[in-house]
């Protein structure tokens, strides 16, 4: 039942991008990473729902949106398991996974504080070394994490 | 499971800057290194009448700057700068870019030493003109290094296959970080030498297994490792380090060197030291031909010559 409500959820968006699957503890992180709260578009915010493989997950609607998958994808190393939607004219018309991309920038705060970054009205900057486990170095101080 | 990565990306190559040992090859490695012999031999030369030079000192480091200084000065150039923050807009909490913006405006080149840990690359990223890292906190000293690469180049007659020993704090010692990362090109055999608080960290041993470069690690300080070696670069431990003070007093003599200990030593071995040094090396060793810290310093001098005037795209008549 709760599965046929919210695939009639995801049918009712006319244009606009749906995230799925997003960690339930990551959902107003991804939130604040796309700017939604500026946003004038349509939005639903769900979280906490139930999934099968995630147990609680959250999931973003937001209409008459599309996202470069550039935007996108800085979302990969707070959401890895989301899920994007692309849904035109009620039909989802493209379907993806989020990707990490090699440089991260403004995503994440280094956790050096004498990193430059942490002392300066400046963005971050982070190249991926690894995916699995996921470590990225802070391009300015040269500090590994995650 | 994939390997961490220990390759570094820095992207200001073209404007001359220098902000890490990392952003040079082989090939400019040895050019510096070729023009630092060149400025040795001739010291005053007026190639940068009409250059402007920023000394940019966030942080104090008199001997750094002297050092900077002293190059411009002998090549001709005029300085401006400072050496005390305190007497800066920074003080007044100006940004570390509309400080390097306004200084932009008046100099050539800008050498600058900041405490915050990639304050020099974020430079960079801010202005057209080159930069030149004097120290980043614990981060980089490229010149420090090159110096350190002159100094055995000069002494050794080459950097190819020698066998180093560096002692003492390998942990947070950003000297032997940098001339470790930098010997890469050269097939080193490294010795680390330290106790088991100031260990070299895994990060520049996985560096060395990735490069394929080879390094033995010892706690014992002992003759075998000290007739083996070419180059002994010592480095002071410090009592800040330890979380025991009991610990520290257990090893601040275990990796101090003497005149005694260098009797069967090669010829051609030379003891190193960034200085200020303590009581790791004994004042007995000063006289002893093999001692060639003083020397190393004064080294700093043409090395950062050089280095201004790789900044500036200035060629010089060397191979």
């Amino acid at each position: 039942m709760s599965t046929q409500k919210k695939e009639l959820a995801v049918a009712a968006l006319k244009n606009g991008t749906v995230i799925d699957h997003i960690p339930a503890d990551a959902l107003f992180e991804v939130v604040r990473l796309l700017q939604l709260a500026d946003s004038e578009m349509q939005l639903t915010i769900g979280n906490n729902l139930p999934s099968s493989r995630q147990g609680r997950k959250g999931i973003i609607k937001v209409a008459d949106t599309e996202f470069a998958e550039s935007t996108l994808n800085r979302i990969a190393l707070i959401a890895p398991t989301a899920k994007i939607n692309v849904i035109r004219d009620y039909e989802v018309v493209e379907k993806r996974a989020v990707e990490l991309p090699e440089t991260l920038i403004d995503v994440v705060r280094c956790n050096n504080p004498k990193c430059i970054t942490n002392n300066e009205p400046m963005a971050s900057r982070f190249e991926v070394v690894s995916r699995d486990p996921v470590k990225i170095r802070c391009h300015y101080c040269g500090h590994t994490q995650l | 499971m994939q390997q961490v990565s220990t390759t570094f990306h820095f992207h200001n190559m073209e404007t001359g800057s220098l902000v890490s040992i990392d952003n040079l090859s082989k090939e400019e490695i040895l050019k510096i290194l070729r023009t630092a012999a060149y400025f040795e031999e001739h010291p005053n030369q007026k190639i940068l009448d009409g250059k402007i030079v920023a000394t940019l000192f966030f942080e104090p480091s008199t001997r750094t700057r002297l050092s900077f200084e002293t190059a411009v000065q002998r090549l001709g150039g005029r300085i401006i700068g400072f050496s005390d923050p305190a007497a800066t807009s920074t003080s007044k909490g100006e940004t570390l870019k509309d400080t390097i913006k306004m200084v932009s405006n008046y100099a050539d080149l800008i050498v600058m030493r900041h405490y915050l840990e990639g304050a020099a690359q974020y430079a960079t990223e801010v202005t057209d003109i080159p930069i030149i890292n004097a120290g980043d906190g614990a981060n980089q000293h490229p010149s420090q290094t090159l110096l350190d690469l002159y100094s055995l180049y000069k002494t050794q007659g080459t950097l190819e296959n020698l066998t180093i020993t560096m002692v003492g704090d390998l942990k947070y010692g950003r000297t032997v970080h940098s001339l470790l990362m930098a010997m890469r090109h050269f097939n080193p055999t490294f010795r680390f030498v330290a106790c088991k608080e100031l260990q070299m960290p895994e990060f520049y041993k996985q560096f060395c297994l990735d490069n394929g470069i080879q390094f033995t690690e010892h706690e014992d300080f002992n003759q075998a490792v000290i007739d083996t070696s070419d180059i002994i670069y010592m480095t002071r431990v410090q009592r800040e380090r330890f979380t025991d003070i009991m610990e520290y007093e257990k090893v601040k003599d275990l990796y101090s060197l003497n005149n005694a200990m260098l009797e069967t030593s090669r010829q051609n071995l030379r003891i190193l030291h960034p200085l200020p040094r303590v009581n790791e090396i004994n004042r007995d060793v000063d006289d002893n031909p093999k001692a060639y810290y003083f020397q190393q310093a004064k080294n700093g001098l043409y090395a950062r010559q050089a280095i201004i005037c790789r900044a500036l795209g200035i060629d010089l008549p060397v191979k």
